[in-house]
């Protein structure tokens, strides 16, 4: 099977200092992979160079064999990299319907002028949308909220309305970074059950950052260690685990065990 | 409190089509009645803005007004809506079946009979009904960029400018015999056709122009574009002041009289009309978007820089069709028109009328229209009551009087007997 997406040998320099250094990964259709790493190691960076918010300043990415090395964000996206923030960017004045609508976006078929005189076309589109919206919030269990405005949600439903949102852009490959941050157990439990529902139901392929070993031992097939910017150890959970170079970057070299 | 609430409760069955009936009644009674009633209550004549203007000057004729206001207003449209009720209701639940548009246009239309007979009384109130309107498209236009796309822009008065030089240039050039361009060119029965492509190429001009600020806006938010704004409208300003072939610092006049009561009227009601469509549909709903947070905005394949170069370029148009209107409701124009005064004047009713909401913004500008026509005897300390105003509603709502709420047409008009 040809991978979704590819990067080889990225490489970027904040300045002087070498942020990500010599990074590969292939993700193949709907593979769930993690990315784990001590704070700063430069998780975060990765997933803005690959879904564009920075331009690696080496190295290539393709998305199903197409270089996206260099695009705006919004068009990466709109080839199918949808993504869910680590500090919450949510609209703050905006109800969760609105969220899942504009995730829409690049799939309206009407023009400005539709827009303004409202043509039959964005009346029906627009009524499509509204429904896929309503079906994607009942699955992130969010649709009593739906009139709601974002702010006003507990936390965890917060964290869902951007996963609801992120899946609208009908992305190919879904970008998780820390979906468990500040969770409770109960939302942890729950959240792992989300994302097993949204890679089956979806076909989605999931590429996440966390914290939480547990977390990641029972959701991924394939996991990378990142330490300072460069891969230290990859593969299956149960090897990364045991690996004395994982254990050594996350809790120092004095045997804890 | 109670006593209030008891008698706001009587007319809670009154829906939209009581009320314009009941105001209907009332500014006919004024047509027909007005002088006689006026003279009944010692008044030399028709009061023009409900007596605001004659009790500042004659503080001793206050019962007389709040009289007459009551027999001609209050009375009329209370006793009317409360009467045809049933009538209405009817009216109301058979209008519900038909389309959306069919009801509303019917309802525009006895809106219009309203305001129409209203200021077929005397000029001052015509000229005040449509600054009214004039201001309703620009508050409402400016609230797309301030509001919706949250930038803060001081550009309007130049956006202003700019429509209101293009249209005049078409206008006096084509069909008026004038100062600056010589002879008309063209027949002056034409005239009136051809006007609504002169206000849109007005407005054309004023969306290219603002090009000039939507494009640094990419880059720059918040604080730098606002000066950035600012400092188009200085160019603006002071590039029509120079420029002798458009009149410079005099200005421009004798523009042809095609800004009448319906015309004002319609594109009013078009601005209003297209501004709602755009921004409560999805792709207009993206404004808010790059407003709360643009990172997050361009990773849901939001496009942001085409739609701020949309709500720029929108907004900027409808400035340009109301600086159109503008120039000739007032058949002159002058670059100093254009300057900070203005400025104020627009920002005032935009935030005072509520940020992110159409309705806020008509409310805005009819009640800083109104206050500033009514306040006019107090010359100097106007200036001194309406910020005061202003103040007051930015600290007890800091978003505006009405704001984050959308037109509900439907809710609106719909018979209130259920």
């Amino acid at each position: 099977m040809p991978p979704l997406l590819s990067v080889k040998a990225m490489t970027h320099y904040f300045g002087g200092l070498c942020a990500v250094k010599n990074y590969n990964l292939t993700i193949k259709p709907g593979q769930i992979i993690g990315l784990i790493g001590p704070n700063g190691a430069g998780k975060t960076t990765i997933f803005n160079l690959i879904t564009g918010v920075h331009t690696p300043t080496e190295g290539t990415i393709e998305l199903e064999g197409r270089d996206i090395v260099g695009m705006k964000t919004h068009k990466i996206a709109s080839l199918g990299l949808g993504r869910t923030f680590q500090n919450l960017l949510l609209w703050r004045h905006m109800n969760v319907l609105d969220h899942v609508r504009i995730a829409h976006y690049s799939q309206l078929k009407y023009g400005l002028f539709g827009a303004f005189f409202g043509s039959p076309r964005r009346k029906s589109q627009e009524a499509e949308i509204e429904e896929n919206s309503h079906r994607l919030m009942k699955l992130f269990n969010i649709d009593q909220f739906a009139d709601q405005t974002v702010v006003n949600l507990p936390y965890g439903a917060q964290r869902r309305v951007e996963m609801a949102r992120a899946m609208a852009t009908r992305p190919k490959i879904l970008f998780l970074d820390e979906p468990t941050a500040g969770m409770t157990p109960d939302e942890l439990v729950h959240m792992v059950k989300i994302i097993r529902q949204v890679h089956e139901d979806f076909g989605v392929a999931i590429f996440l950052i966390e914290h939480r070993m547990k977390f990641v031992m029972e959701l991924c097939e394939y996991v990378q260690t990142l330490v300072f910017g460069e891969i230290i150890a990859e593969g299956p959970p149960e090897e990364i685990q045991h690996n004395p170079d994982v254990i050594e970057a996350y809790l120092g070299k004095e045997d804890l065990t | 409190m109670e006593t209030i609430t008891k008698f706001k409760s009587i007319f809670y069955g009154v829906p939209m089509a009581g009320w314009l009936l009941g105001a209907f009644t009332a500014v006919m009674l004024e047509y027909f009645l007005g002088d006689p009633i006026s003279y009944l209550f010692d008044l030399p004549k028709i009061p023009v803005l409900f007596g605001a203007l004659f009790v500042l000057k004659h503080p001793l004729m206050i019962p007389s007004i709040i009289g007459y206001d009551i027999v001609i207003y209050i009375l009329p449209i209370l006793l009317v809506a409360k009467i045809t009720a049933p009538l209405t209701n009817a009216l109301a639940s058979v209008l519900e079946k038909t389309p959306l548009w069919l009801s509303t246009i019917i309802h525009l239309c006895l809106f219009y009979g309203i305001i129409d007979t209203w200021s077929g009384i005397n000029d001052y109130r015509l000229l005040v009904v449509k600054l009214t309107m004039i201001s309703i498209i620009l508050t409402v236009s400016l609230n797309v960029i301030n509001g919706y796309q949250g930038e803060f822009s001081c550009s309007h008065p130049g956006f202003m400018a700019l429509g209101a030089y293009a249209s005049s240039t078409i206008t006096l050039l084509f069909f008026a015999n004038d100062k600056i361009f010589g002879a008309a060119l063209l027949p002056a029965a034409w005239g009136p056709w051809a006007f609504p492509f002169a206000i849109i190429a007005g407005g054309a001009v004023a969306a290219i122009g603002s090009l000039v600020v939507a494009i640094p806006s990419f880059r720059t938010r918040g604080d730098y574009l606002a000066i950035i704004s600012l400092a188009f409208m200085f160019i603006v300003k002071s590039a029509i002041e120079n420029m002798e072939i458009i009149g410079g610092p005099r200005g421009m006049s004798s523009q042809p009289n095609y800004a009448s009561l319906p015309v004002v009227f319609f594109w009013t009601i078009v601005c209003i009309w297209t501004i709602h469509n755009f921004v409560t549909s999805v792709m207009g709903k993206t404004l808010n978007a790059v407003r709360d947070n643009e990172p997050a905005a361009d990773s849901m394949t939001v496009n942001t820089r085409k739609t701020k170069m949309t709500a720029f370029m929108f907004g900027a148009f409808w400035a340009g069709v109301a600086g159109g209107l503008f120039a000739h409701v007032l058949r002159y124009v002058n670059p100093s028109t254009f300057g900070l005064q203005k400025l104020a004047e627009i920002l005032a009713m935009v935030y005072f009328g509520g940020l992110n909401s159409i309705y806020g913004s008509i409310v805005g500008a009819v009640s800083i229209n109104v206050l500033g026509e009514a306040l006019r005897p107090l010359e100097l300390f106007k200036w001194i009551v309406i910020p005061l105003i202003l103040i007051l509603v930015m600290i007890f709502r800091p978003y505006g009087l009405i704001s984050f709420t959308e037109i509900n047409m439907k809710k609106m008009l719909r018979p209130k007997n259920k």
